[in-house]
């Protein structure tokens, strides 16, 4: 939940000496919450300035979160109770925080009575939601218990069509790796579909993510934990000089080998991004952002998605007016053959990589 | 039909994960847990597919020494299927993820009943 | 090949290219760059139908070198050039109609994320009504999932948040069975293109095997396409994403997305499956048992509703009822008459969200009962569009509504055994949406309250909506009586109510071509 990886208080290592220690027990509910107390009270420090009813309420609500959704009541009440008896034990030093303490049991308190109205009706949820399941298993085998069998040669979908992408795709397409040729020539409009299916979920998570106004948005507030500088982790910092170059290296490679061996530009993408998000981790947003920001990212995206877009136009135009394309489709086997492919892959890594990259700030701290 | 099921064990895993899925997707009320129900659905379909690709004897199609015979390799369509559905199903937890961010960080809570029930008091109409 | 028939993927690759581009604009210009795509979308769309009119053909077009069971394929026919038409033309009102409230609700900087979704959405409905490939659907539909997702949380407000996941939820149910329809489907074919999976599954079907199978793919590619077009039972998500998104969205998901994939399963039906086997499975009579459904329980619930925007939102769930109940009736003449609704009710749904907007403009932004009374004397245009919108609905003469229900009615006297219920159920529901539509267009045209003045509506509400009263008083009083209204609302208002009288009184045509194009799956 929280990215404060520094909080001992919090972590596995000390839970685990603090269960050897038999000062908790780790299979109760108490032993697994109690994270809870410690965070809520760091969490109303930082928000003792701030309109006490708000961090109330949202205290409340993360206190709601925690329950499991689907354990018996007598259990939820048991456990509710210790972790009230914790929080308040943590809170009486502040009596403020106490009254508020006292006010969120009895939001609880209602808040169980509300509860215990609707519990009939998530049993009965329960019960339906697993019969539904069972449901579609079962129509779902009875299917399948008719379908081809397993592994087969003569199987309806091994037919002319598979066929032809086996036996004519060196020639037709260049490419060594026919499941390459397949996407970015016999089938490339679906391809340039998922580029745009890619292109557009990235500009949604723009909308969602992207601070814009800082100061208004409540996600910029003091306790958000989006923004979080990564810290001078030496060992990583080493670690990642000699990682990252082989990362990119063999993204690159991955890349521009997409139609000889297995790879491509999605899956050498992937490797890019992850290569790119190795060096952010290490090294910091600062250092990042020299060389990869905003501008870069749009750039690089749409011009390797308008060179997608023309080239592809292009091909389509010609293979339906029935015209020669003149691309040359060099010999198979080389590295820089099979004609439109190897462009198109670079463009797709291209798009794939900063996809990822841009995933990943964006969740991190906002803004690319 | 149980003999059938078993010679096609991938496509009966497949269908069971696909339908476990689904139910979470539909049903479970944690927002977290629902993406990981989609995942699970979508990786279902994507076994699916690779099971109804493979052929028994047969090698991965990308061509070595230039033999270029339909016998040799299996069917390259369902490779190239669930890689552009791998695609998606990327885009589509990524955009899931980042709406649950926003949700939890304007209601602290994963709980989509609760989530809908508070928004419904603090916006009427 | 002639140039017009390159026109469908041009005009897929046109919007599609400006969403990339619109990536790198500021707003105005992706608002230009935007506006421009739709415009020369729909013209290409009119040659493309003109040309098939001409012809009286379809034709497919190969997006590659490689022929039918190889490549990627797109197809054009009559219908799919009158409904790429349609959809261009409610598109580009419902964007310049709620232009102003995009640049209020929409951040700044974010507006030009805005129209690429908007662009994207464009393609991918062209797409959808232009392909000839199911995989090429299943990457389309979800392109327009995204982009419809986009489109309702870019207000950034705590509901459209909630509305948007629930939709993206269902839509994810959908696009799951949908996909594993198509897998099972060319396990069984071996193809993805449409007309040779079509002969693989007459082949399967003169042999006997695969029975079970086959029922089982039409099962879920239904029930798949029915959630994320959102049928009665599955409706859950559609008040709240129809009613806080911004205006322009609810357009257009109201009146477009949802009707992309009614298309998208009326050719899979037609171009796959075969109508025959379609009928002869009996699906079609779950699809009408659901229409019905809808059409009643939407009206009810549109008229239990106090939220007028979100009552337009419950009235689309009826009207895609009747749109499945005229897929379920398993006639031809069903089938036309599903289709014209399905423009009736982009034409007319996209017309009501567009005007109510400036009905709440002159009540304060609010959208209850009593904010709006005398709304319709305040704005007098929006009044009109709502009017006509309202009345179409209902199935006032002359107006689109009206002609639909007339060909769902004769073409229910030609199933006999569904005839009955058909009648029923339209008459029913007519009834439920005169209920709701004409309450609110009286309430419209009322006089505002005085104070103390009691009518039977705040009578019956009680001492709730006093406070509302007073509030919406002193909103009535602080703004000017009549007010300026936007030439560019005024224009979309007037285009959309054109479009609805042309409709309503050239219906003839119109009917035939969707009857040509119908004949021109086979």
């Amino acid at each position: 939940m929280s990215r404060k990886k520094d909080n001992y208080e919090n972590s596995r290592w000390h839970k685990f000496q603090c269960w050897l220690k038999g000062e908790v027990d780790p299979l109760s509910a108490e032993g697994v919450e109690t994270v809870v107390p410690d965070l809520l009270s760091a969490k109303s420090q930082t928000e003792a300035s701030k309109g006490q009813p708000e961090g109330a309420a949202q205290e409340a609500a993360k206190f709601e979160e925690k329950k499991p959704a689907d354990i018996l009541q007598k259990k939820e009440e048991a456990q509710e109770n210790c972790q009230k008896e914790e929080v308040q034990e943590n809170c009486q030093k502040e009596e403020v925080q106490e009254n508020r303490q006292k006010e969120k049991a009895q939001e609880n308190r209602q808040k169980e009575k509300e509860e215990r109205g609707i519990r009939i009706y998530r049993k009965f949820y329960q019960i339906m939601s697993v019969i539904l399941c069972m449901g579609i298993i079962l129509v779902l085998l009875w299917t399948i218990a008719y379908l081809p069998i397993f592994g087969n040669a003569g199987n309806p979908d091994n037919n002319e069509v598979s066929a032809r992408y086996i036996e004519q795709g060196l020639k037709e397409t260049g490419a060594v790796n026919i499941v390459t040729g397949m996407i970015l020539d016999y089938r490339a409009f679906d391809t340039f579909g998922e580029s745009c299916v890619l292109f557009i979920a990235s500009c949604c998570v723009l909308v969602l993510l992207r601070m814009d106004r800082p100061g208004e948005d409540e996600a910029d507030s003091s306790d958000s934990d989006r923004i979080y500088e990564p810290k001078n982790d030496i060992i990583l910092q080493k670690c990642a000089c000699v990682l990252v170059p082989v990362i990119l290296v063999f993204g690159i490679y991955i890349i521009l080998n997409g139609h000889l061996s297995p790879g491509g530009g999605f899956s050498g993408g992937a490797v890019l991004g992850s290569g790119l998000i190795l060096y952010l981790n290490a090294f910091g947003f600062a250092k990042t952002e020299r060389f990869f920001n905003a501008r870069v990212y749009r750039c690089i995206t749409v011009s390797a998605l308008t060179f997608y877009c023309l080239a592809k136009s292009y091909s389509f135009f010609t293979g339906a007016n029935h015209l020669e394309s003149g691309i040359p489709l060099g010999t198979p086997g080389s590295i820089i053959s099979s004609g439109l492919i190897l462009p198109l892959n670079i463009c797709v890594g291209f798009v794939v990589a900063c996809t990822m990259y841009a995933f990943y700030t964006l969740f991190r701290k906002g803004g690319i | 039909m149980a003999a059938h099921l078993f010679y096609n064990i991938e496509e009966t895993v497949a269908v069971i994960l696909f339908g476990i899925g689904f139910t979470m997707l539909l049903l479970h009320r944690n927002l977290i847990k629902k993406i990981m129900g989609m995942n699970i659905m979508d990786t279902a379909v994507y076994l699916f597919l690779a099971a109804k690709g493979y052929i028994r004897g047969r090698m991965v199609p990308i061509v070595v020494d230039g033999i270029t015979d339909a016998e040799a390799y299996i069917n390259p369509v369902p490779s190239g299927l669930v890689l552009t559905g791998i695609v998606v199903s990327v885009s589509t937890t990524a955009l899931m993820l980042a709406l649950t961010i926003r949700l939890y960080e304007r209601y602290h809570s994963l709980d989509l009943d609760q989530i809908l029930m508070q928004a419904k008091k603090e916006e009427p109409s | 090949m002639s140039l017009v028939q390159n026109f469908p993927f041009f005009s897929i690759i046109i919007a599609m290219f400006s969403g990339i581009l619109s990536s790198v604009l500021n707003s105005r210009q992706a608002r230009n760059v935007s506006l421009a795509a739709i415009l020369i979308t729909t013209a290409m769309s009119w040659s493309v139908f003109q040309y098939c009119l001409g012809t009286g053909g379809s034709y497919t077009y190969m997006m590659g070198h490689f022929p039918a069971p190889w490549g990627n394929e797109i197809r054009a026919g009559v219908l799919e050039g009158l409904t790429a038409l349609l959809f261009g033309i409610v598109m580009l009102l419902s964007v310049t109609g709620g232009m102003k409230h995009i640049f209020q609700d929409v951040e700044e900087s974010k507006v030009n994320l805005f129209f690429i979704m908007i662009d994207l959405m464009l393609s991918s409905l062209l797409a959808l009504i232009y392909t000839n490939d199911l995989f090429t659907a299943y990457v389309f539909v979800e392109i327009n999932t995204i982009a419809g997702c986009g489109l309702i949380m870019i207000r950034q407000k705590g509901r459209s948040f909630g509305a948007a996941i629930r939709y993206m939820i269902m839509s994810q149910l959908g696009s799951g069975l949908f996909l594993i329809g198509l897998t099972l489907l060319y396990d069984v074919t071996g193809h993805l293109l449409m007309s040779p999976a079509k002969e693989a599954v007459r082949a399967i079907e003169a042999a006997g095997s695969y029975e079970i199978p086959v029922l089982v793919i039409l099962a879920v590619i239904s029930v798949g396409l029915a959630i994320k077009s959102g049928l009665y039972p599955f409706h859950s998500w559609i008040p709240d994403t129809y009613g806080y998104a911004t205006p322009t969205a609810s357009a257009i998901l109201s009146g477009l997305v949802s009707k992309g994939y009614i298309f998208l399963l009326i050719k899979i039906f037609y171009r796959v499956l075969g109508q025959e086997n379609v009928i002869a499975s009996r699906i079609v009579n779950v699809l009408f048992l659901f229409g019905l459904a809808g059409m009643i329980m939407g009206s009810v619930h549109a008229i239990l509703e106090w939220d007028t925007r979100r009552m337009i939102a419950y009235s689309s769930v009826a009207q895609i009822g009747y749109i499945y109940m005229g897929i379920g009736l398993g006639t031809q003449a069903g089938m036309v008459a599903a289709i014209f609704h399905m423009f009736t009710h982009s034409a007319t749904k996209a017309l009501l969200f567009i005007s109510a907007v400036g009905l709440y403009e002159v009540s304060g932004g609010k959208k209850d009962f009593v904010s709006l009374r005398g709304a319709g004397n305040r704005n007098p245009l929006a009044g009109v569009g709502f009017t006509v919108g309202a009345l179409s609905m209902v199935g006032f003469p002359m107006l689109s509504g009206f002609i639909s229900k007339l060909l769902f009615a004769t073409s229910a006297l030609q199933s006999p055994h569904k005839m009955m219920l058909t009648i029923i159920g339209l008459a029913v529901s007519t009834i439920l949406n005169a209920v709701y539509f004409l309450r609110l267009v009286i309430t419209l045209y009322a006089r505002p309250k005085r104070k103390g003045s009691t009518g039977e509506m705040n009578e019956k509400k009680g001492d709730i909506r006093e406070a509302d009263k007073t509030e919406n008083r002193n909103a009535a009083e602080t703004l000017p009586g009549k007010q300026h209204i936007s030439w560019v609302l005024g224009t979309a208002i007037c285009g959309f109510i054109l479009l609805n009288l042309f409709l309503g009184m050239m219906s003839q045509p119109v009917v035939q071509a969707i009857a040509n194009g119908l004949a021109m799956f086979d």
